[in-house]
């Protein structure tokens, strides 16, 4: 019988700033099981919401995660929303729209650079993260705030844009269509990157419905799921936009719907700007009725999922939070089994797994001592080393 | 009470009413049936058939699970999203108080397995059958038997001390003296 090893990942992870620990079971250099441990950073989120009144989650919540914090206060509000059916005025609608497209622009293009440092492209890291950051400008510009940008409130949004905001919003993201076409076809037309990503990581479409994959995650595999189409919600429905997928379900197939996915938000924010209508801003909800309700938001990972019950007291009963990474994280049970080592790296990556939603980590143990055998750095540098390899070839 | 009963009180229309006549009579009590939101209770004994008709719907899949600390015992609120018609259908079964366990459906649907350990470590609901349930929450050190989310769990007076110090004697005596 051949000898099967552990090779540990995490749980301290010194590329991503949280935990999370990743046990690989390998068989020399192929990945045979793989075993997740989370939340060793874990805040009692749900617990603190039962304890702060309707209008003070939004602040914890989007406290959840640095990069999601437009999408989980809105899932968050559109649940209480639905428990006190309330009608959101539609300058609110569009307002909410611009600044969630902002967001999934600025994760998207953090993912691009960090995949890049993965395969040592680390020049696309420098590139990718100096694009990224006009599109963190105007969301300070607009909100007052690079992150947790408190923009939403039960019943509408609480800072409205003036005519010169919306303007410098829509010029920055048309001036980073250059930046995004010049990535776009970097990636599509290296061999290199076609040699590394294609057919690396693949997540069958039956997989990715029994883990309930969301987002770029199952989009990738050619589920055609966006929350944003199928359940609208803000002004989603009033735009002219596309749910992008691609077929294969491989890592390159998740880069693609990424990248494809910032020319979407550009379209859909510059049709926000242009269409905007006036009027107010809030629908100033007085009091939330006895109830239960549920929100989903397109997060720029996938469906972020909120579940809130009322008693008719002025705080939630029950607030439950799901990321989306704490379902496509254990996607790696069907997607890493049969990989070689040094593709890991960017498939635990390729769902973009955020830490501090799931919040939770990986190692490659050796079976027959239980000793760590590779720490994340190690498996960076393989990744590195193989494409350097293959660099050469070329 | 069967779904040809409760028709007149809440009538199944539209895409949602469609799933639930689906489920037959595993669906005890319809709560609520919107257009695109559904909300009902189903025989405990008969989650891992719910779920696993659920799941071979076509679009369907499982969003999460919520469990609540109510008064009879926990609720478990399965809710399963449906695409493209964006559907949330809530399917709620009640573990009862003493034992406070149901069946596992993370046989049939591995989405659910994470969500379970999940309910288990943080409400103490048992989940019959279910293939690993180890920790996934809650720190190896934490006491057994107490879980933070339920209702009677207080932050200050119920805190479990923390586990002993596991830092090697020379990096703490090396932090002392700089001290």
């Amino acid at each position: 019988m051949s000898r099967r090893t552990v090779v540990n990942i995490g749980p301290f992870h010194p590329l991503q700033e949280e935990a999370e620990f990743f046990q690989l079971y390998v068989d020399g250099e192929t990945v045979v099981d793989v075993d997740v441990r989370i939340s060793f950073n874990h805040r009692g989120i749900e617990k603190l919401d039962e304890s702060k009144t309707f209008d003070q989650v939004p602040f914890v919540v989007e406290r959840v995660c640095g990069i999601c914090s437009a999408s989980h206060p809105l899932a968050y509000i559109q649940a209480v929303e639905e428990i006190a059916h309330v009608e959101v005025p539609e300058r609110a609608l569009y307002l909410r729209t611009i600044v969630n497209e902002l967001e999934r622009i600025h994760s998207h293009l953090l993912w691009v650079g960090l995949a890049g440092h993965f395969l040592g492209y680390n020049t696309v890291f420098m590139w990718v993260w100096k694009y990224r950051e006009p599109v963190m400008d105007i969301l300070e510009i607009a909100t007052g705030s690079r992150v947790n940008y408190a923009n939403c409130k039960v019943g509408g949004v609480r800072r409205d844009m003036t005519r010169e905001q919306l303007d410098r919003i829509a010029q920055v993201s048309d001036e980073l269509l250059g930046p995004l076409d010049m990535l776009t076809r970097a990636v599509l037309d290296d061999p290199i990157l076609h040699a590394r990503l294609k057919k690396v990581g693949v997540l069958t479409p039956q997989a990715a419905k029994a883990y309930g994959a969301t987002g770029p995650t199952a989009r990738g595999s050619g589920v055609p799921i966006d929350v944003r189409r199928d359940d609208p919600y803000a002004a989603y429905d009033r735009l002219a936009w596309e749910v992008i997928t691609a077929p294969d379900g491989d890592v390159f197939s998740k880069t693609v719907v990424r990248l494809r996915e910032c020319f979407e938000a550009v379209r859909i924010i510059k049709q926000c700007v242009r269409d905007i209508p006036g009027g107010a801003i809030d629908a100033h909800v007085a009091a939330i009725p006895p109830g239960e309700g549920v929100g989903h938001v397109e997060a720029p990972r996938g469906e972020t999922f909120h579940y809130v019950r009322s008693d008719g007291s002025n705080r939630p009963v029950r607030h439950k939070v799901r990321a989306p990474s704490f379902n496509n994280i254990p996607t790696f049970k069907a997607s890493c089994i049969g990989q070689q080592i040094p593709d890991v790296a960017i498939t635990l990556a390729s769902v973009d797994p955020c830490y501090s939603c799931t919040e939770r980590m990986c190692r490659v143990v050796d079976a027959e001592t239980a000793r760590p055998r590779y720490t994340w750095s190690d498996l960076v540098r393989l990744s590195q080393q193989k494409t350097a390899e293959l660099r050469k070839k070329w | 009470m069967t779904v040809a009963e409760t028709e007149t009180r809440v009538p199944l229309e539209g895409f949602v009413g469609e799933v639930l006549k689906e489920l037959g009579d595993a669906v005890i009590e319809v709560e609520c049936c919107e257009t695109r939101r559904g909300w009902a209770r189903i025989d405990p004994e008969r989650t891992v058939e719910v779920a696993e008709t659920m799941l071979a719907m076509a679009g369907a899949r499982l969003a999460t699970a919520t469990a609540l600390d109510v008064r009879d015992g926990i609720d478990i609120l399965y809710h399963w999203a449906i695409e493209p018609q964006g559907v949330v259908v809530t399917l709620k079964v009640l573990a009862e108080r003493p034992a406070l366990a149901v069946d596992s459906i993370a046989g049939a649907v591995p989405a659910a397995n994470w969500i379970e350990r999940e309910m288990h470590d943080l409400l103490g609901a048992q989940f019959r059958g279910h293939p690993d349930m180890r920790r996934l929450i809650l720190d190896d050190s934490w006491p057994e038997g107490v879980y933070p989310l339920r209702k009677d769990f207080d932050q200050v007076r119920d805190r479990p001390p923390l586990p002993p110090d596991q830092t090697p004697p020379d990096v703490g005596r090396r932090e002392r003296n700089e001290r």
